[in-house]
Order: structure tokens, then C-alpha cells, then sequence
């Protein structure tokens, strides 16, 4: 299905965009993880929301998702994986699904942790970041999942159920990924073994690598007023744009994106027709 | 249509007998392969005549996918007269694409 807008991130910035575009009559489907594993679910007081004082932040993102769902926004859980605009529409790959729109806002949170040695050489060749992408390929191998969220754990239960012999490390600290022309083996922590492939699943892609080209500032993504990026029907909101990570900013960030990605479908749209 | 769908069996008479090649393997599952799809149909037209533009599934012919290493799809894989010489590994633009293939021609 198509999209006016579709939403990386169901965060504060996230749902607040989605709420803003429904507010202009346009369609949008935010694309997140579960609530439970957004930051701000484990803060356990947020007092400076305008307002609404005293609220946990398992709280606020309750109202938030709630508001954003009854706004009539389509919610999908799924990590982005990659993207690409062709003929004025932005498609997205979601694990092994694809879903496509007019505009987008990425509203992803910050991308914690560096990238591995290794990681970056290896990819294609061993790396993967995406299980049921890649799984296939790896049947009756071994393979090492380095999980950093719940859905990970899935994830590795399915390289399991289609054969893969799965070593799994539950939020490593320190890794090294090494071999020849493809991976060999995997260090975790101390612990190698041996492995064909090593599949990463964090809870967030770094923006530069779901957009090729996008500009950033010291790992944050440029935007203007508009919450516009350099790229043609890309808005960003929260904290992937900077300081400060706190929730009335994405909001107010979300609602700039949500209308300003509303409005550029809008105008596509018109000039489709 | 210019795209040829290539088995194991033909794939190396074909690629050896070609100046300029580019094989893109996927799969039928592989959302990423599905969006990259319109692109390689696109590039086959676009260079009818001075490149073979091929598709290889991985699930039909996993010895092809075994012997190029593809370890992650979509995977492009280009050749010069059948030996490897370049490839991308991911969805990219069709410009990440032509660029190899411009400066080869």
C-alpha cells in the first residue's frame, strides 16, 4: 500500500509527526519497535513536558501512540533497513517487506554504539543486519547473533527455525569480526567462535546508513526550519537532528516534520494529477 | 525485454561471451531484491545491445550464488568477459549502477 507519509521512529518526534500529518487529511504509517524498547520508556519521571508533570515516560508514550492511533495513523512494527526514492516515491525496505509514500520523516532516536571492527569490510560478505533478509543464505551454517534489543531474540529464534546454527550474544560490549575474502570468526567479549555470517540487530540504523547522501553534523542530520533535510521529501525530527534529547522538543520537532512532509505530498499529489 | 533470467548451466557461456556483464542475484523473499528490481529492468533497456543485464535467483541456482560468495541480497555482481570486476551489495540508486558501467564501457 502507498502512503502520503511514512514515519521511521514511533518515538515522541515520530507520533507527533504522524498526529500533524493526519491533522492535514493526509495518509501516514509510522514504522517503529515496540514501545517498550524506545529510551524513554524506562525513564521513570519526565518533569519538564508542559503541562503534564508527574508522568512516567512508559506513561507520556502511551498518550502519545494513543493520540497518533485514534488520529487515524497505521502503525507497522519493523525495523527500516534501507531506502530509495524512484519516480518522486520514497520506497522502504522494512526486514523483508517493502512499503512506499510520497514523503518521509525520520524520527529514528539517536544510533547508539559505534560500528565494529570489521563490521564495515565485512559487510555483504558475512555482515548482515537483517535475519529474515539474509537468513536463507546461511542455512545449515554457523552464524553469531549479536542482539541489542527483545526483537533480536526473535529474530535469532528464526535463523534457528530455518537451520541456522546460532550462537548468540545477548548486548556485547566490545566485538571484532574477522576473516579472509568473507567472515570467518566472531570475538564478543572474550568469547570466538567460528561463523559464516554475523548478523548485527540494533535498534536503530545510523541515518547515513539508511540514506546514502544524507547531511550530517557530527553524526546528527542537518535540517532547516522546516525540519527539511538535503534530500527531496526527507524530514527529520527528534533526536537523530541534535540536542536537546528531551521530549517537548521532538514533539515540537515532530509536528514542524509531520506538516512540513504533509505538505510536500500534498503538492506531489497535485502536480500528479 | 532485455534482461536475461540465467541457470547454472548457461551462466558461464553467456557471461564469457559478453564484453560487459551485470548479474543481479535475488530472491523471491528478499523485500530489498524486490525494490531494486525496477532498476536493473530500467539498466537493461538502457544499455540493450552493449551490456547483458541478468538476473540469477538464489533459491533456483544456490551453486551460482555459492561460487560468487553472495552472502547478503540483492547483490550486483559485474564482469568483463566473465571474470569479476566490481559489485554492489545492497539497494543502491541506479547511479551507483551506471557508474560502474560507464566508465567500463
Amino acid at each position: 500500500m502507498s502512503y502520503d507519509v511514512l514515519v521511521i521512529g514511533g518515538g515522541p518526534a515520530g507520533l507527533s509527526a504522524a498526529l500533524n500529518v493526519r491533522a492535514r487529511g493526509r495518509s501516514v504509517l509510522v514504522v517503529s519497535n515496540p514501545l517498550e524498547e524506545n529510551p524513554l520508556w524506562r525513564a521513570e519521571k519526565v518533569d519538564n513536558h508542559l503541562g503534564m508533570p508527574d508522568l512516567s515516560g512508559a506513561e507520556l508514550l502511551k498518550y502519545f501512540r494513543r493520540h497518533a492511533e485514534e488520529a487515524g495513523a497505521a502503525f507497522l512494527e519493523g525495523k527500516v533497513l534501507n531506502t530509495v526514492r524512484m519516480d518522486e516515491t520514497w520506497y522502504v525496505g522494512i526486514g523483508s517487506d517493502m512499503e512506499n509514500a510520497r514523503a518521509l520523516v525520520l524520527a529514528g532516536g539517536v544510533a547508539r554504539g559505534k560500528k565494529y571492527p570489521g563490521e564495515e569490510e565485512f559487510l555483504g560478505r558475512g555482515v548482515s543486519y537483517c535475519a529474515t533478509c539474509d537468513g536463507m543464505l546461511y542455512r545449515n551454517r554457523p552464524v553469531a547473533v549479536l542482539g541489542f534489543s527483545d526483537t533480536a531474540k526473535k529474530e535469532a529464534d528464526f535463523l534457528s527455525g530455518i537451520g541456522c546454527d546460532v550462537t548468540y550474544f545477548d548486548r556485547p560490549r566490545s566485538c571484532t569480526i574477522s576473516g579472509g575474502k568473507t567472515v570467518e570468526q566472531v570475538t564478543c567479549d572474550g568469547e570466538t567462535v567460528r561463523v559464516d555470517g554475523v548478523f548485527l540487530l540494533r535498534p536503530t540504523m545510523a541515518p547515513t546508513d539508511l540514506f546514502p547522501g544524507l547531511a550530517v553534523d557530527k553524526g546528527y542530520v542537518t535540517v532547516d526550519r522546516k525540519m527539511a533535510t538535503n534530500l527531496s521529501g526527507v524530514f527529520a525530527a527528534g533526536d537523530c537532528t541534535g540536542g536537546p534529547l528531551q521530549v517537548s522538543k521532538a514533539v515540537g520537532e515532530g509536528l514542524i516534520a509531520g506538516q512540513s512532509a504533509a505538505a510536500f505530498a500534498a503538492e506531489l499529489a497535485r502536480k500528479s494529477q | 525485454m532485455a534482461i536475461k533470467h540465467l541457470k547454472t548451466a548457461e551462466f558461464e557461456a553467456a557471461v564469457e561471451a559478453a564484453p560487459l556483464a551485470m548479474v543481479d542475484f535475488w530472491a523471491s523473499w528478499c523485500g530489498p531484491c524486490k525494490m531494486l528490481s525496477p532498476t536493473v529492468e530500467a539498466l537493461a533497456e538502457q544499455y540493450e545491445g552493449k551490456v547483458l543485464v541478468a538476473k540469477v535467483n538464489v533459491d533456483e541456482e544456490p551453486e551460482l550464488a555459492r561460487a560468487f560468495g553472495v552472502m547478503s541480497i540483492p547483490t550486483v555482481v559485474f564482469l568483463k568477459n566473465g571474470r569479476e570486476f566490481d559489485r554492489k551489495v545492497g539497494l543502491m540508486p541506479a547511479g551507483a549502477f551506471t557508474a560502474v558501467l560507464d566508465s567500463n564501457l
